[in-house]
């Protein structure tokens, strides 16, 4: 056993399965369900965003997810493996064509969206590639711009998600 | 009872708690060390144990080590280090030949580490002692990262115009031996001989460690040990 794996092994009972992760990419708009910790009080937050940057391997992965909040943009960094993180759901897929999406910090109104994956047969591939399992059933008009909180209903959160709504961008 | 022994550094990574926090830790193959040899007060004037670690090559070591090592049963050893021991209570029970795991460190809050930091090179005094150097402006020329006057006349209270001993100037920096006292203890493996404790330890990965329970501690730890 080298170095390496006898680190991975180390590490390897805190990594989440497949299972517990979609499968996700850059461009995506994810909803990231984390749970905060106020004293002896706990609830989990909803942050939705683009994820603009995917970083670190194994134990260290971790996401930049990116949104607007009161015309501010706010960039999150979540562990992905981390405890915290009780849910990651895709809400929607986009085409990026850059590994990190920074530049998006630099763009505003109608350019800061993303070209949706759901168009031409790029859509079909990709889920011919993930299975039937895949959670893209994001919304169907798909030009919207990101934030929005498309899935308020489903997302069915208690008061912790309050902030969602407040985005319109 | 010998609550020390000898590793490896392999490499950092990251852990979390059950609450979610993140904790740095370093992963170090602890033992199993070899007793090699017990000194006592009778037989060298204080008492100590020699402990051993990482096969040696036969081919590669000297006839002298395999000698040693041999006395006590054991395949010549690369890495030799000496506990020091209170009285000859503590080492009694403990004979050569004895292996000592991680295990014996079970219960242990906290350690000290002791290593060779890594090797910096010829540096100055800005990197090697944190100097804040000159001005960079205001005349200055040609002296922004120099340390400045390193002496007078009336330096040393007139033991002669020369820079007080122990002057930080540039030179060589690393490859020192460095130890890092009170690392929490994140977890202990005996079965894989792993060890992991929270924080960095001197020196680069497969470096050599030595590692002993903490005998001093910070007050702050301190309060930890002792239940808050």
């Amino acid at each position: 056993m080298n170095r390496t794996e006898v680190i991975e092994s180390v590490v390897a009972k805190q990594i989440k399965s497949a299972k517990d992760l979609p499968r996700i990419t850059v461009g995506d708009t994810v909803d990231v369900h984390y749970k905060i910790i106020e004293g002896d009080k706990e609830r989990t937050q909803v942050f939705q965003g683009v994820l603009i940057a995917m970083k670190g391997r194994g134990v260290n992965a971790v996401i930049t997810v990116r949104r607007i909040v009161a015309n501010e943009g706010v960039e999150r960094v979540f562990p992905v493996h981390s405890p915290r993180l009780v849910r990651l759901e895709v809400v929607r897929r986009a085409d990026a064509r850059r590994a990190k999406l920074y530049y998006l910090r630099d763009r505003s109104g109608k350019s800061r969206r993303l070209r949706d994956q759901r168009r031409g047969l790029k859509h079909f591939e990709a889920e011919m590639m993930a299975g039937a399992g895949d959670s893209a059933d994001g919304p169907g008009a798909g030009g919207e711009s990101k934030p929005r909180a498309p899935k308020a209903e489903k997302a069915a959160k208690p008061k912790g998600e309050k902030k969602a709504k407040a985005a319109k961008a | 009872m010998v609550s020390a022994i000898l590793g490896k550094k392999i490499g950092m990574t990251r852990s979390f708690t059950e609450d979610g926090r993140n904790i740095p830790v370093t992963v170090i193959a602890a033992g199993p060390c070899v007793v090699t040899q017990v000194k006592t007060s009778a037989s060298d004037g204080y008492s100590a144990v020699q402990l051993a670690f990482d096969d040696a090559k036969p081919r590669r070591t000297t006839q002298a080590l395999i000698g040693h090592d041999g006395k006590a049963g054991a395949s010549p050893k690369r890495l030799h280090r000496e506990v020091r021991c209170e009285s000859d209570k503590d080492v009694e029970g403990v004979e050569a030949g004895q292996t000592i795991t991680v295990g014996s460190l079970d219960g242990t809050k906290f350690v000290d580490i002791t290593g060779t930091s890594k090797g910096k090179g010829f540096q100055g005094s800005m990197v090697r002692h944190n100097y804040k150097g000159m001005c960079a402006s205001h005349g200055t020329e040609r002296k922004h990262r120099s340390p400045g006057s390193i002496s007078s006349h009336g330096t040393d209270r007139g033991r002669g115009p020369k820079p007080k001993k122990g002057k930080g100037m540039a030179g060589h920096m690393g490859d020192a031996r460095v130890t890092v006292r009170n690392l929490d203890v994140v977890s202990i493996d005996p079965e894989r001989n792993l060890l992991l404790v929270k924080g960095a330890v001197p020196g680069a990965s497969n470096g050599y460690l030595f590692i002993r329970a903490s005998k001093r501690l910070y007050k702050r730890k301190a309060r930890i040990q002792a239940g808050k």
